[in-house]
């Protein structure tokens, strides 16, 4: 295919992802370092009213924003170097909690709340996913061809379901008087209050996320194991491995490109863990770096956004994902130089 | 034969791993089937102790609100011919009256008078044919069942504004990603060049970024977009923030990484002799796309446009970002539920608004599990 005609495929998506991708992007990175705010000045005004002998006058001094003609607020941007990630990342803070080990006192930082459960989240869930996913792929392969289809049907709700509803249908079912909470209270005999206290949200968080991946992760092992050599699993059986080896030394080998797959896809998103802060309603307790983010990006009473500020979060959260991105990368390169 | 007697497992094993499986299915059902219920039952009901009085609902019988046997035997009738129909009879009819070129028109046309049809039939033809039946037998409702809230939701809330929104701006993503994607992922999966290789890798770090990065970043120029556009466009220039089409071009880009590496690796597994062979018969590049290989990429482009869709219906952060009150999807407005989810009553409806949300899910795995499965797998090929 030659330049021309393939550019010309191409441009249309290219001209998309460079407008509402990459130029956002760049201009975030900009923003994050600049601070917009309205101009302010100080008025000087002499109210004087009706008094006895004489006028009552009081001077007093105002801070108003200067307006233009049109009566619209004018606003100055200047450049502050690093003072938005200080103000979200509050370097000074943190040193002091971290030089007084004071656990408590970093995690009254959002940034290092949210960083501390993002991290979490993301680390714990990998395995749970990963292992729930094989163990559900290996079920459905043992049972009767005509169930296969129900099941992998029924496997499929938690996956497609949208997160914020997922999350809210699990927490509907934890809440004060929800049938799961009233089930524990009568089985353990005391009051239990699942939205009291971080660690039991954040357990269902956890909960609510592996319910919603593991279906993805068993419909790609699922797949793999229906190209699994049935010789190989024979052969291994004639050298005399038990079900276990053959699971561990030959089914695991076999899969384990599409469980490096499914890890990293899992890595990115649930390094983005956002949809179960909103739909556990967990920001008094729980919050993770993207909701950060989208917290500074609402409006707050008085109608700003703090999008300086948003900017400089959304850029440390960045980090991640470069440390994430970068091993899928070199690999993808090395696989490129070797396909030539 | 030994080999396969040797295979054979001992029946504890296979015993648990059926128990696993039951399980499974038990724990992936039970949440949504569960606010199912509790959507149609009186509040005091939908969050009763017993188990048993959320699925039977004394509560909403006493109000009146019941289902006899009669009715369900209708209920259950009724469902089970619509589906018959629309998987033994709706193909066959549209395959002998529809001519073969216009088969997409012919299939939404078809689904569509289909829904009419089923709509018309189940809620005016059926609740009048039982009501005789349980008048004739004077027969007792035996399951409470009320559809109070969702009515409450839809009419009174004005829940279907929402609806229309969200079908707006879903149809729009659905069919400018595909129309931009297919493009794109014809061009780089018939190009082994050095650029193609970097698009696609940029691509892939672009499907990595979180979504709220990228909406900083819009937030600001659409806001003021108005004046930013008005040396271009003049008077008339919009203001981006709270425009659904804005919305739509947003999701749309935001979803391009992901559906042009779907449809790559789709377009890769249509042989490159097919489009060969098409050049030598003189046709340029892009008749080559029209005429041979779109034709034969239908399967692939559903199955991606299934993905898209399920991206702009289950979007809350950017939706919920750059869209007014007053023209919110559907996802997003539900915030506004349990944002004020203060009496029992408030929750039910909020509920019964999030079964709303996912009965249009649950209708779209039933229809199209085999391309959505086929789908999650296509990505995984390449590992």
């Amino acid at each position: 295919m030659r330049f021309r005609t393939f550019a010309a495929f191409v441009a249309p998506s290219l001209l998309l992802m460079v407008l509402f991708i990459a130029a956002p992007l760049t201009s975030v990175f900009v923003q994050s370092f600049f601070v917009t705010q309205p101009q302010i000045q100080r008025v000087e005004t002499e109210r004087c009213t009706a008094g006895f002998l004489e006028q009552q006058c009081t001077t007093e001094i105002k801070n108003v924003p200067v307006l233009d003609e049109n009566g619209a607020v004018v606003t100055t941007t200047r450049f502050v170097g690093l003072d938005n990630y200080r103000a979200v990342v509050r370097p000074d803070r943190a040193f002091a909690a971290l030089s007084a080990w004071d656990w408590q006192a970093l995690m009254s930082i959002d940034f290092w709340k949210a960083l501390r459960f993002t991290l979490t989240f993301t680390l714990v869930t990998l395995p749970l996913v990963v292992g729930l996913g094989l163990a559900i792929a290996l079920a459905v392969n043992n049972t009767m061809r005509s169930i296969r289809g129900p099941v992998i049907f029924v496997s499929l709700l938690p996956f497609i379901v949208t997160p914020v509803i997922g999350a809210l249908s699990i927490r509907w079912l934890f809440v004060g008087d929800g049938i799961l909470t009233r089930a524990m209270e009568a089985w353990s005999g005391t009051e239990i209050a699942m939205f009291a206290q971080g660690w039991t949200i954040e357990l269902l968080m956890l909960f609510y996320r592996v319910w919603h991946v593991a279906p993805f992760a068993f419909v790609i092992f699922y797949a793999g194991l229906q190209t699994m050599n049935r010789e190989t699993l024979e052969a291994a059986m004639v050298d005399g491995a038990s079900r276990f080896e053959r699971l561990r030394y030959v089914i695991v080998p076999h899969l384990m490109p599409l469980i490096v797959f499914v890890s990293l896809i899992h890595l990115m998103d649930a390094y983005r863990v956002f949809e179960e802060v909103v739909g556990f309603r967990s920001q008094a307790h729980v919050i993770s770096l993207q909701w950060l983010t989208y917290d500074l990006l609402q409006p707050d009473d008085a109608g700003n956004r703090a999008v300086s500020r948003a900017s400089a979060s959304a850029m440390l959260t960045m980090i991640g994902i470069v440390i994430l991105l970068v091993p899928l990368l070199r690999k993808s390169w090395r696989d490129h130089k070797g396909a030539r | 034969m030994s080999t396969v007697k040797a295979l054979r497992q001992p029946a504890s094993l296979q015993i648990v791993s059926a128990g696993f499986l039951l399980f499974w299915c038990v724990l992936a059902l039970f949440p949504i089937a569960w606010i199912a219920v509790m959507s149609i039952k009186a509040p005091l009901d939908a969050f009763a102790a017993n188990p048993f009085d959320v699925i039977l609902g004394p509560a909403t019988i006493a109000q009146g609100n019941g289902l006899t046997l009669a009715d369900i035997a209708a209920a259950l009738l009724g469902g089970g011919l619509a589906i018959w129909f629309a998987i033994k009879v709706l193909p066959g009819l549209v395959a002998r009256h529809v001519p073969p070129g216009y088969r997409p028109l012919g299939w939404i046309l078809a689904l569509i008078g289909y829904c009419i049809i089923v709509l018309l039939a189940g809620f005016i033809l059926l609740p009048r044919l039982a009501q005789a039946v349980n008048a004739a037998m004077a027969l007792d409702p035996v399951i409470g069942f009320t559809t109070q809230h969702y009515h409450a939701v839809w009419v009174e809330n004005a829940f279907w504004q929402n609806f229309v929104n969200s079908a707006i701006v879903t149809t729009g993503v659905v069919t400018i990603s595909l129309t931009v994607g297919t493009l794109a992922g014809y061009g780089l999966s018939r190009s082994g060049s050095n650029l193609a290789f970097w698009l696609l890798i940029g691509a892939l770090v672009f499907r990595a970024l979180p979504h709220s990065v990228l909406v900083a970043g819009y937030l600001p120029v659409f806001i003021n977009s108005a004046e930013l556009l008005r040396p271009l466009l003049g008077e008339n220039a919009p203001t981006l923030y709270g425009q659904p089409l804005a919305v739509i071009i947003v999701l749309v880009s935001i979803n391009q990484p992901f559906t042009i590496w779907m449809l790559r690796s789709f377009f890769q597994s249509i042989p490159a002799e097919l489009d060969e062979a098409a050049r030598v018969d003189g046709c340029t590049h892009f008749q080559a796309f029209r005429r041979v290989i779109m034709p034969v990429m239908w399967p692939g482009v559903i199955t991606t446009g299934l993905f898209s869709f399920l991206l702009a219906y289950n979007d809350f952060l950017v939706t919920s970002l750059l869209l007014d009150q007053s023209d919110m999807t559907m996802v997003p407005a539900i915030a506004a539920y349990f944002n004020r989810e203060t009496t029992t009553t408030d929750q039910v409806q909020a509920i019964a608004a999030a079964v709303s949300i996912t009965a249009p899910l649950f209708l779209l795995v039933m229809a199209f599990q085999r391309q959505i499965v086929s789908g999650l797998t296509a990505g995984a090929v390449k590992g």
